[in-house]
């Protein structure tokens, strides 16, 4: 686009370098299966891609649409329930089931919105987790569902695939949501909806008065993010194929770790939910079994970082020198800096 | 159990719920500031009550006299120094920081405790009851917590409606610019009233541990029961609260006689409904006025 003597640009030079570094990152990482034949960085990448793929679409809610849900363990718990009652119960074919798991959590999102978005703020945080655990309870209650008792994806499901083919489908699996997640944050924010949304982050009044449908505009990534966080959950269950409610539904490991990685991180930007797992890996690789301590710290430096560096990580590079590695901000770019 | 004794029996669990809702309503009526990590302030000052027990050897209700005041000032410090950092118009941050600190609480608890159920032991008063009729008893203890709710709430009413602090807190709710035009300090406003959350919730957590055994990860569940009376009463309003609380309470002991599959959860998920059922028809809640929420 042109404008007189400037032009409209969203690209900079880091994201030109970006998108060269990413680009041969990720040829590295869909390649990973043929020059990591021991899987000693696959096993663990396939972990920390599961949490990008959550801490983005959590980011998602939270950084952009003011959606700030505790109750995200809701539509990872379906995605399991999904595929255990859809590739196990069924024998439908398990990995055309995660994205059917993905489209029964975007269902059932909808109903879940017509209850919390009648609250606000810390009100929708808490309406969201009572909902959540009104599912994990009634996941816990029902017959077909059966989950109160441990259940796993047997030859049933999985029979038609060598236990080799299966972990590389689950790596890819997991790759590919954590890249598409990124993709889907960043297409978002370049679209029409994206400028609505932060639109109504900086006044929601004033978004209104100009015409953004927010209610509309909310609903819209809600279901977007319950689509993806399902899908997710599907994968989840595949890395280790067994589950109960209690753990398929647990508000810990899937709402709370993955709000410390975007908070560590950088709440609101596409780069924060990378670092912030990366941090995640870090700490992981540290402790040996220590579940408690890894909440212990993880969560304790995210409070630090939320009271001192509310931005995260990210926040703090960008006071240190400013770099836009997924470019979603229109600039001005003066004619005279364009190589002729 | 009778229904009609069910029913009896909410009643006086209720006045547990308004006890833990009443820290959550105070704070959110002052401040608009919701505390995650409510839940897991109760069970914090329930492990507390353990360790001063078993420290000093005392009763349960003498610990009190330790825990409450250490909460008190914990509330009042934590307001100064961490929640006040977050109060603003976007909720994000005190949303994040409270939930983060509850988490912490949580496993911090796990980790010195272990995860082993605990219990507070308050003697015969706990077992103690009088019986109504041929098949409603009610217990002492029970009826005290109902009581204690009681008297916290109007102990708060009359703080808020008569004495000069509530003028305080009153003003700073409906206009803190103007209430610090007036010379009034919000920040030690603010302060006051989550010592005043805390201590209240660090009584509801003694009570809990005293009518039943108790583990680090309960305070969630705690959290959403006190959440759930505040909404249900309506928010901002400490009589909406109360009477939150005992609808709750009558509907988890009226679902409890409903069978199911796994008996101990129904109630929980009938007050889970009764709660999103009022979400749906009567956002404002029972006694708030209309768009609060």
């Amino acid at each position: 686009m042109t404008c007189g003597a400037h032009r409209i640009s969203r690209r900079t030079p880091e994201s030109t370098a970006g998108l060269v570094v990413f680009g041969a990152l990720l040829v590295a990482l869909a390649t990973l299966p043929e020059w990591d034949p021991d899987r000693t960085l696959q096993v663990p990448l396939v972990i920390v891609l599961i949490y990008l793929s959550l801490a983005q679409m959590w980011n998602l809610l939270a950084g952009f649409a003011g959606l700030v849900s505790i109750g995200q363990q809701m539509f990872v718990g379906i995605g399991v329930y999904s595929l255990l009652t859809l590739a196990e119960d069924r024998g439908i074919d398990p990995y055309l089931s995660v994205a059917l798991a993905g489209l029964v959590a975007a269902v059932l999102s909808i109903p879940v919105a017509l209850f919390a978005f009648r609250l606000k703020g810390g009100y929708f945080a808490i309406g969201t987790w009572v909902i959540a655990e009104v599912v994990r309870l009634l996941v816990i209650e029902s017959d077909s569902l059966a989950g109160g008792d441990v259940r796993s994806l047997t030859r049933n499901s999985l029979g038609a695939y060598s236990r080799e083919a299966r972990d590389d489908i689950t790596y890819w699996l997991a790759l590919a949501l954590a890249v598409g997640a990124t993709a889907i944050v960043v297409l978002v924010l370049r679209s029409r909806l994206g400028l609505g949304l932060r639109a109504v982050r900086d006044s929601e009044g004033g978004a209104r008065g100009l015409g953004v449908d927010v209610g509309r505009t909310r609903l819209i990534v809600w279901v977007v993010a319950a689509f993806w966080t399902g899908a997710t959950g599907a994968v989840i269950l595949l890395n280790s194929p067994s589950a109960r409610a209690d753990s398929a539904f647990s508000v810990l490991r899937w709402t709370a770790l993955v709000i410390f990685i975007v908070v560590i991180g950088g709440v609101g930007s596409t780069t924060g939910p990378i670092l912030g797992v990366a941090v995640f890996w870090f700490i992981d690789e540290q402790l040996a079994e220590a579940d408690t301590w890894r909440f212990i710290i993880l969560g304790t430096v995210a409070v630090v970082m939320a009271v001192l560096a509310p931005k995260g990580l990210y926040g703090l590079l960008q006071r240190w020198r400013p770099v836009q590695f997924f470019p979603v901000r229109r600039r001005l770019v003066p004619r005279a800096e364009e190589p002729a | 159990m009778s229904w009609a004794n069910a029913a009896v029996q909410g009643v006086l669990l209720g006045g547990l719920f308004a006890l833990v809702a009443t820290g959550l309503s105070l704070s959110f009526g002052v401040m608009r500031f919701v505390n995650l990590a409510h839940g897991d302030l109760a069970i914090l000052a329930a492990y507390l009550a353990v360790s001063t027990t078993t420290i000093l050897d005392v009763n349960p209700f003498v610990s009190l006299l330790v825990v409450v005041p250490l909460m008190a000032a914990a509330g009042y410090l934590t307001q100064r120094y961490v929640f006040d950092r977050t109060i603003g118009p976007d909720p994000l941050p005190a949303i994040l920081v409270t939930f983060g600190l509850g988490v912490v609480i949580q496993n911090a608890l796990l980790q010195h405790y272990s995860a082993d159920s605990q219990g507070l032991d308050a003697g015969s008063i706990e077992t103690a009851s009088i019986r109504l009729t041929d098949d409603i008893a009610v217990g002492w203890f029970p009826l005290l917590t109902l009581g204690t709710a009681v008297v916290v709430l109007v102990a708060l009413q009359l703080l808020l409606s008569r004495t000069r602090a509530g003028r305080a807190f009153r003003a700073t709710s409906d206009d803190p610019d103007t209430a610090r035009l007036m010379g009034i300090d919000d920040r030690r406003i603010y302060a006051r009233v989550m010592a005043i959350a805390f201590a209240t919730v660090a009584l509801a957590g003694v009570f809990i541990g005293i009518r039943q055994t108790f583990g680090p990860a309960e305070g969630p569940s705690i959290l959403l029961f006190g959440f759930e009376a505040v909404v249900i009463g309506g928010l901002g309003s400490l009589w909406g609260t109360l009477v939150g609380g005992i609808v709750l309470g009558v509907a988890q002991a009226l679902g409890n006689q409903v069978d199911v599959r796994y008996d101990l959860l129904s109630g929980v998920l009938f007050g889970h409904l009764l709660f999103l059922a009022v979400l749906a028809f009567r956002p404002q809640g029972l006694f708030g006025r209309q768009g609060r929420a």
